[in-house]
C-alpha cells in the first residue's frame, strides 16, 4: 500500500471551529428554512415556558422585597421591636423601657387593620407618636414633613381623627388631603379626616397619632409594638434574650426585618407551587424541543451519515446539534423574557403582588428587572432546550454512517426504546418518593415524583405499543390494518409522536382532579360549617370593627332571631418565624364539637388535667405539633393558658393553623367580651327579613350575610385565587398541543414517499387521509390512556401528598369524569384534525411523486 | 401485436420555472396488452415523467393517454386512482415497501385494497412469496431483508392482484449485477406467466434486452432504440 501524499506546504489541518461553524451553516440553516413553522413551534415552546416562570419569579420578588422594605421602613432606625398580639400588651412597658440605660430611644405604635364600610378592601393603620417616631427616623418623620410642606399646623395631625396616607393608599383610595374617610369603630362609623399624602413612604399605609389609634380601634392603655434604638455597644441578642425573659406572655422581642421573611415564609408554598407549575410549562418546551429535534435528526439521518462518511466527527456531529437546540433556546429564552417581563407587570396591575391570594396585602410593588433574575431565565431555556436535545444529539453521534444512509430505517434506530427497563425505574422512583418527607416545608420529592411518573409513563409507551399493540388481533380493513400496523410496528416513531399528548394529558388529569377534589372539599366544608341562617361580621381579627357585649345583646334580641352564636378571632403570635396562628372562641364542648367542626381527629381520652379542650385545625398539628391528646399552651390575658388538643379539624379559611376553644373559657382567660361575628338562627320569619332588620338596626359597621351568599363568595375567592394556576395550566396544555401538531407535520413529511406509494397502489387522497387520521386517532388514544393513567397517579401525590405537604389541607377525592371525557374526546379529535392537516400539507402538489425522490 | 391496452398521442410536459424546461414533446407510444415493452433514454430526458403520465399520476400539458380505451384526461383523480388500484402496478428503484409491515403484509396490502376475502388474500400471498423464491421469508420486515430479497417481494407485491399493466422504474437501478438479472428474469417470467403488459423505464441495457421491445426516448420524441 503507498503511504498518503503529504499536505502541499503551507497547508494547515483546518481548526475545529470553521469546520463546525460551516456545518452549521450548512446543515442548520438549510433546515431551518424548510421547517420554520416547527422550529417557531420550539422557539414558543420555551418562550412561553421562560415567560411564565419569569413573570411568576418577578413578581414574587418584588412583592417580598417591598414587603419586606415597608416592613423595615416602619422601624426606622430601630434595632429591635417589641409586638404583641391582637390586643396587644400595657403601654406601661414603655416607660419602663425608656429608663432602661441601654435603650437609646423608643416609639410606641398601634397596629391594626381599619375595616372600610363600602368598600372590599381595608387599609393597615400605624398609629405613632410622631415626635417619638422621628427620634427612630420612622415615617413620622415624613408625617410631620409632609405636613409642614402642606402648610398644615403639626399639632392638627394630633387630632384623633386625622389620618395620613402613603401615596399608594391615597391613590388606592382615590382620595386627597382634605377629604374625608369612613371607617368602622367596633359596630359604630366614624369619620377619618385625610390629613397628609406622604410621598416616597412604601406601601399601602395609613398613619395616625397613638392616641387617636388607641380610640378608634378601642384599646386605650393598650399598644402592639415598640420600637428600639439600643445605645451604642450593646449587644442587641443579649439584649433581648434577657429582655424577653421580663415580658409578660404573647409579647416577643424580634429585629424589624421579621415580618418580612415570616410574609415570605407564609408564601413560601404558595410561590413554590405556582413556580413548579410555570416550570411545567418549561418542561412541556423542554419535551416539545425533544420531539422535534427527535424528529429532525430522523429526518437528516442520510445528512448526518454523510457528514460522517465526509470526515464530519461524532464530537463535531455532537456540537452542532447541541449548538443548533442552543441557538433555539437562545431565541425562545430571549423571546420568553420580553413576554415575561410584560406578563409580570400586567399581572402586578391586575391582581397585585401576590397573583391574588392576599400574602401581600397592603402592598403597591412596582416591578423591578434584576439582571441576574432575568441571566438565570435565559440560562434555564437554554438549558431546558439542551437537555431536550441531549439525547437525540448523542444517538445521532453513536449512529453508524453505514446504517443512516439506509433509507427506511429509522425505526431500528429507536429499537432501544422499546426496552421496559428504564420507564419502570422512572416510575418505581416516581412511586416511592413521595413516601420522602418535605425539604424545608415544601414537598421537593413529591414534585419529582409528579415529573417522574409522567416520564416514567412516556418512556414504557414504546414497550406497551410493541407488547399490548402485537396482541391485537389486526382487523380485516385494508385502512384500519394499516394504521394499527403502523402503530404496532414502529412503536418508538408512534411514542415519540405522542409523548406531548402523555404529557399533556397527565398533567391536565392531574391537575383537574386535585381542583375538582379541592373545589368540592371546600364546598362539602362550607356545607358543614355554615348552619346558621344569617351571619353578620364586624370586624377581622385585629380590625377595628367589634360587637361589644351590649350590642351581642341587641342582635340576640332582634325579633325572629331564635338563638345567636358569637365568635371572637384573634391572630397569636407562637413562633417569631412563622405567620401567626387564628385564635377562634366559639361556644363549643366535646359533645358538640362534632356538629360544630368538620373533625378528621376525635380524641376519646381524657383530659390532660388542669388543661381545657381545644380542636386544632390540620395546618396548627403539623406546623405546631399539636398532635391528637397532646398538651399545648396558649399566650392568653397574662397568662398561658393550657389545651388538649381534643379533636384536629379541616379548615380551609386559614392556612397556618387555627385553634378553637369555648367562647365562655376565653372570656374568663382575657377578660375580652367583644366579638367579631356572629350567626343567627331564626325562626317565624325568613332569614331575609332578619338581614333586613340587621342592616337596619346596625348600618354599613355590621357586613350581614345569608349563608348562600357567603358559599358563593367563598367559591369565587376560591375560583379566583387558582385563576393563575388554570393559566399556566392552559399554557402547559397548549405547548403540549405545539408539540402534536409538530409531531405529527414533521412525520407528515417522513413519511412522504410512503404516502406517494399508498396512491400508487391505488389508495385515493381521501383513504390516505383517513388512513393517517386514524392512526393519529389511535396514537392519541394510546397517549390518552398512559396520560391519564400517569395522571391520575399524579393526582394521587397532589391530593395526598403535595397539598397536605405545602398548605396542610386534606381533601377528599374527586373523579371530574365528564369532564375530563369531554377533554380526551377533544384531544382525540383535535390530534386526528392536526394529523390531516399536516398529511395534507405534505400531499399537496407533486408528493404523490415522492416515491420516486429517493 | 396485440389490441392496444395503452395508447399515448402526442404527449407534451414542461415543467414551469424562470426557464420553462420541455421534458417531452409530440410522444406516441402503444402498448399491447401482455407486450414487454422497455424505454431507455439519458437522465432528464424525461423516462419517469413519460411513466408518471400512462399511470395518470400527472397530467400531459398537450397529447392524451388512453388505458384500455379509457381517456385518463377524462377520469376524475378518484376514478384514475381506482383504475391504478385495480389495473396497474409498480415497481420502483427504491423499494418501497412499507417498513412496519412483513413481506407477507406488504403483499396483501394490494389485494386488500381491491377487497379480496380475508383466506384468498393469505393464500395469494403465499403463493406469490413461493414465486419470487421468498416463501419462508414471509414474516420478515423489510430491515431484515437484502436489497434482492426486497425487490423481490416489491415484484410480488406489483404483480398481486393480477394487473393488467406493470410499471417498473429502474427496478435494478439500486441492485447487483446478480440481484439485477435475477429481479430481471422474475419480472419477466412473472409478465408472461401472468399476461399482463409492462413498460420498464431503464438505464440498463442487459435489463431492457429482456423486454419485447427496446424503445429510446429523445427530445425528438420516442422511437425504436
Amino acid at each position: 500500500m503507498s503511504a498518503l501524499p503529504d499536505r502541499p506546504p503551507g497547508t494547515a489541518c483546518p481548526s475545529a471551529i470553521p469546520a463546525l461553524s460551516h456545518l452549521l451553516g450548512v446543515t442548520l440553516l438549510g433546515h431551518w428554512r424548510g421547517n420554520l413553522g416547527r422550529v417557531l413551534l420550539s422557539v414558543l415552546g420555551i418562550a412561553l415556558g421562560v415567560a411564565m416562570g419569569l413573570a411568576v419569579e418577578l413578581i414574587h420578588q418584588v412583592a417580598v422585597d417591598d414587603f419586606a422594605h415597608s416592613a423595615r421602613r416602619l422601624s426606622g432606625q430601630a434595632d429591635l421591636v417589641l409586638r404583641g398580639d391582637g390586643v396587644g400588651f400595657p403601654e406601661a412597658l414603655y416607660p419602663r423601657l425608656v429608663a432602661d440605660a441601654r435603650v437609646a430611644a423608643a416609639s410606641p405604635g398601634v397596629e391594626a387593620t381599619l375595616t372600610l364600610p363600602g368598600r372590599s378592601e381595608s387599609l393597615k393603620v400605624l398609629g405613632l407618636d410622631p415626635f417619638r417616631a422621628r427620634a427612630l427616623n420612622q415615617p413620622g418623620q415624613a408625617w410631620l414633613g409632609g405636613a409642614a410642606a402642606a402648610g398644615m399646623d403639626r399639632f392638627s395631625l394630633l387630632d384623633p381623627d386625622a389620618i395620613a396616607l402613603t401615596e399608594a393608599a391615597a391613590g388606592a383610595l382615590g382620595l386627597a388631603p382634605g377629604d374625608s374617610l369612613p371607617a368602622r369603630a367596633g359596630t359604630g362609623s366614624v369619620r377619618l379626616r385625610v390629613v397628609a399624602v406622604l410621598p416616597g413612604a412604601a406601601g399601602r399605609h395609613g398613619l395616625m397619632d397613638i392616641a387617636g389609634a388607641q380610640w378608634l380601634f378601642g384599646e386605650p392603655g393598650r399598644i402592639h409594638r415598640l420600637d428600639l434604638r439600643l445605645a451604642p455597644g450593646v449587644d442587641r441578642d443579649l439584649f433581648a434574650r434577657e429582655l424577653l425573659a421580663g415580658l409578660p406572655p404573647g409579647v416577643r422581642v424580634e429585629a424589624p426585618e421579621a415580618p418580612g421573611s415570616r410574609a415570605a415564609e407564609a408564601s413560601r408554598a404558595y410561590r413554590v407551587n405556582l413556580g413548579v407549575l410555570a416550570g411545567i410549562a418549561l418542561f412541556t418546551g423542554l419535551f416539545l424541543v425533544f420531539t422535534t429535534q427527535w424528529l429532525s435528526v430522523l429526518r437528516r439521518r442520510p445528512q448526518f451519515a454523510l457528514l460522517r462518511t465526509l470526515g464530519a466527527t461524532r464530537g463535531q456531529l455532537r456540537t452542532l446539534l447541541l449548538t443548533e437546540a442552543g441557538l433555539l433556546g437562545l431565541l425562545g429564552a430571549g423571546l420568553g423574557a420580553a413576554l415575561g417581563v410584560g406578563l409580570a407587570a400586567a399581572g402586578l396591575a391586575a391582581l397585585g403582588g401576590d397573583l391574588g391570594a392576599g400574602y401581600f396585602a397592603g402592598l403597591a410593588p412596582e416591578l423591578r428587572v434584576p439582571p441576574g433574575t432575568l441571566a438565570a431565565y435565559l440560562a434555564l431555556g437554554v438549558g431546558a432546550a439542551l437537555v431536550g436535545a441531549w439525547l437525540p444529539a448523542r444517538e445521532a453521534a453513536r449512529m453508524s454512517p453505514a446504517r443512516g444512509l439506509r433509507p427506511g430505517d429509522a425505526e431500528t434506530w429507536l429499537r432501544g426504546w422499546q426496552r421496559p427497563g428504564p420507564g419502570l425505574l422512572l416510575l418505581g422512583l416516581g412511586a416511592a418518593l413521595p413516601f420522602a418527607p418535605p425539604l424545608a416545608g415544601i414537598p421537593v420529592f413529591a414534585y419529582a415524583a409528579i415529573a417522574l411518573l409522567i416520564l416514567g409513563a412516556a418512556a414504557l409507551l414504546p414497550w406497551l405499543l410493541a407488547r399490548l399493540g402485537g396482541r391485537l388481533p389486526r382487523p380485516a380493513g385494508a385502512l384500519s390494518g394499516l394504521a394499527l400496523a403502523r402503530l404496532t410496528g414502529a412503536p418508538g416513531q408512534a411514542a415519540l409522536a405522542v409523548a406531548a399528548i402523555v404529557v399533556s394529558v397527565a398533567l391536565v388529569t392531574a391537575m383537574a382532579v386535585m381542583v375538582t377534589s379541592f373545589r368540592d372539599s371546600v364546598e362539602a366544608w362550607l356545607h358543614q360549617v355554615l348552619r346558621a341562617d344569617v351571619y353578620a361580621r364586624s370586624g377581622r381579627a385585629e380590625g377595628s370593627g367589634y360587637l361589644d357585649a351590649a350590642a351581642q345583646a341587641r342582635l340576640a334580641a332582634l325579633p325572629g332571631v331564635a338563638a345567636a352564636e358569637f365568635l371572637r378571632h384573634r391572630k397569636l403570635h407562637l413562633d417569631p418565624a412563622r405567620p401567626p396562628v387564628d385564635l377562634m372562641a366559639r361556644p363549643i364542648s366535646p359533645a358538640t364539637a362534632g356538629t360544630v367542626l368538620p373533625l378528621r381527629e376525635v380524641l376519646d381520652a381524657p383530659l390532660h388535667p388542669g388543661t381545657a379542650p381545644a380542636w386544632v385545625s390540620e395546618a396548627g398539628r403539623d406546623l405546631h405539633g399539636w398532635r391528637l391528646g397532646e398538651r399545648f399552651e396558649l399566650p392568653l390575658g397574662d397568662a398561658r393558658a393550657a389545651f388538649t388538643v381534643a379533636g384536629v379539624w379541616r379548615d380551609y379559611g386559614r392556612q397556618h393553623g387555627t385553634a378553637v376553644i369555648d367562647l365562655a373559657h376565653y372570656r374568663r382567660l382575657t377578660g375580652d367580651a367583644a366579638v367579631n361575628d356572629a350567626a343567627l338562627w331564626v325562626t317565624g320569619m325568613p332569614a331575609e327579613a332578619v338581614a333586613r332588620q340587621l342592616r337596619q338596626e346596625f348600618g354599613p359597621g355590621l357586613e350581614v350575610r345569608l349563608p348562600g351568599e357567603v358559599r358563593r363568595l367563598s367559591l369565587a375567592a376560591f375560583d379566583r385565587s387558582f385563576a393563575v394556576t388554570y393559566a399556566l395550566e392552559a399554557v402547559a396544555v397548549l405547548v403540549g398541543l405545539f408539540g402534536v401538531s409538530a409531531v405529527f407535520s414533521a412525520q407528515s413529511l417522513v413519511r412522504r414517499a410512503e404516502f406517494g406509494v399508498l396512491r400508487h397502489l391505488g389508495m385515493t387522497r381521501r383513504q390516505v387521509g383517513g388512513m393517517i387520521a386514524a392512526e393519529a386517532a389511535l396514537l392519541a388514544l394510546a397517549g390518552i390512556l398512559t396520560g391519564a393513567l400517569a395522571g391520575l397517579a399524579a393526582s394521587l401525590v397532589l391530593v395526598a401528598v403535595v397539598n397536605p405537604q405545602s398548605f396542610h389541607w386534606s381533601m377528599d377525592l374527586r373523579l371530574p369524569a365528564g369532564q375530563l371525557a369531554l377533554f380526551y374526546a377533544a384531544l382525540l379529535v383535535l390530534a386526528a384534525l392536526t394529523a390531516l392537516a399536516s398529511s395534507r400539507a405534505a400531499m399537496r402538489g407533486e408528493a404523490v411523486l415522492a416515491a420516486r425522490e429517493e | 401485436m396485440s389490441a392496444a391496452l395503452v395508447e399515448a398521442r402526442g404527449l407534451a410536459k414542461a415543467y414551469p420555472g424562470p426557464v420553462p424546461r420541455t421534458v417531452l414533446r409530440g410522444v406516441d407510444l402503444m402498448l399491447g396488452a401482455g407486450e414487454f415493452v422497455a424505454v431507455m433514454g439519458e437522465s432528464g430526458a424525461g423516462k419517469s415523467t413519460l411513466l408518471n403520465l400512462l399511470a395518470g399520476l400527472d397530467t400531459p400539458d398537450a397529447g392524451r393517454v388512453a388505458f384500455d380505451g379509457r381517456d385518463l384526461g377524462g377520469l376524475d383523480d378518484d376514478a384514475r386512482t381506482l383504475l391504478r388500484r385495480h389495473e396497474m402496478g409498480f415497481v420502483f428503484q427504491a423499494f418501497h415497501l412499507l417498513p412496519h409491515l412483513t413481506a407477507a403484509e406488504n403483499i396483501i396490502l394490494p389485494l386488500a385494497l381491491n377487497g379480496w376475502p380475508a383466506a384468498e388474500r393469505a393464500a395469494r400471498a403465499a403463493g406469490m412469496l413461493a414465486a419470487v423464491g421468498l416463501a419462508e421469508r414471509a414474516a420478515a420486515y423489510p430491515r431484515e431483508l437484502s436489497g434482492g430479497e426486497t425487490q423481490r417481494v416489491a415484484v410480488a407485491r406489483a404483480l398481486a392482484h393480477r394487473p393488467r399493466l406493470l410499471l417498473a422504474d429502474e427496478p435494478t437501478g439500486n441492485l447487483d449485477a446478480a440481484n439485477a438479472v435475477q429481479v430481471m428474469a422474475l419480472i419477466a417470467r412473472q409478465v408472461g406467466e401472468q399476461g399482463c403488459a409492462a413498460l420498464l423505464v431503464t438505464h440498463s441495457e442487459r435489463a431492457a434486452a429482456r423486454a419485447d421491445r427496446v424503445l429510446r426516448l429523445t427530445p425528438d420524441g420516442l422511437g425504436p432504440a
